[in-house]
């Protein structure tokens, strides 16, 4: 699914859409495929994959928060079961899930 | 699903090994490109954003990116940045390297 343009709310659940374009992005692999919850909106921002490009950014992208559980992106997690990871995504990256899961 | 090699940079999640957390003094030319680096972003400069700078080290290659200092790497993308941008040509950049290593040798 691709990213959504609608915008989330804080407690919205959310899956990192995997895709590998080429040019620049800052969306780590790690996190792709991955379902958390948005626990901010942080603001909407120039885009930094159009700034990197020495364009404008324009338009800007609603930048996320976005809480995962640790134990579930890492296999072999040692940590506490209740460990979070936070992370700031943006929109277009995101897409709505209906429900946390395993990668897929 | 089938996945493209990771770029040098998105290594996250990767075996790091022990994690050196001592202090280092930064040396001059370490200093002058982090100041360079911070009046080309200023406003109405303007010549240079961080997200020009970050495509710029990603896009080094493994080689070099595993090779270089953190702010050999910076120096090097400033320059393709400079370069992409039409502020310098290669030539200029070409010749005034070569004349600071004449005037590196002239010194003691």
């Amino acid at each position: 699914m691709s990213g959504s343009c609608v915008p989330f709310q804080v407690g919205d659940l959310v899956k990192v859409t995997q895709m590998f374009p080429l040019g620049h992005n800052r969306t780590p692999r790690y996190i792709m495929g991955h379902t958390g919850e948005i626990c901010q909106v942080v603001g909407e921002f120039a885009n930094p994959e159009e700034l990197a490009y020495g364009r404008k950014g324009f338009p800007k992208k609603m930048l996320y928060r976005v809480r995962f559980d640790q134990a579930s992106i890492w296999p072999e997690y040692g940590g506490a079961p209740q460990d979070k990871l936070e992370i700031e995504l943006y929109q277009h990256w995101l897409a709505p899930a209906s429900n946390r899961g395993v990668k897929t | 699903m089938q996945q493209p090699p990771l770029k040098p940079h998105d290594m996250g999640g990767l075996p790091a090994g022990e994690v050196d957390r001592s202090e280092k003094e930064h040396v001059l030319w370490e200093k002058r490109v982090d100041a360079m680096m911070m009046l080309l972003q200023r406003p109405g400069i303007g010549l240079l954003t961080t997200d020009e700078l970050r495509k710029n080290i990603e896009a080094l290659g493994p080689e070099a990116y595993s090779a270089m200092s953190y702010y050999e790497r910076w120096v090097a993308a400033i320059a393709n940045t400079l370069l992409e941008r039409g502020v310098i040509t290669s030539e200029e950049l070409g010749r005034r390297i070569e004349d600071v290593k004449k005037r590196e040798e002239i010194l003691p």
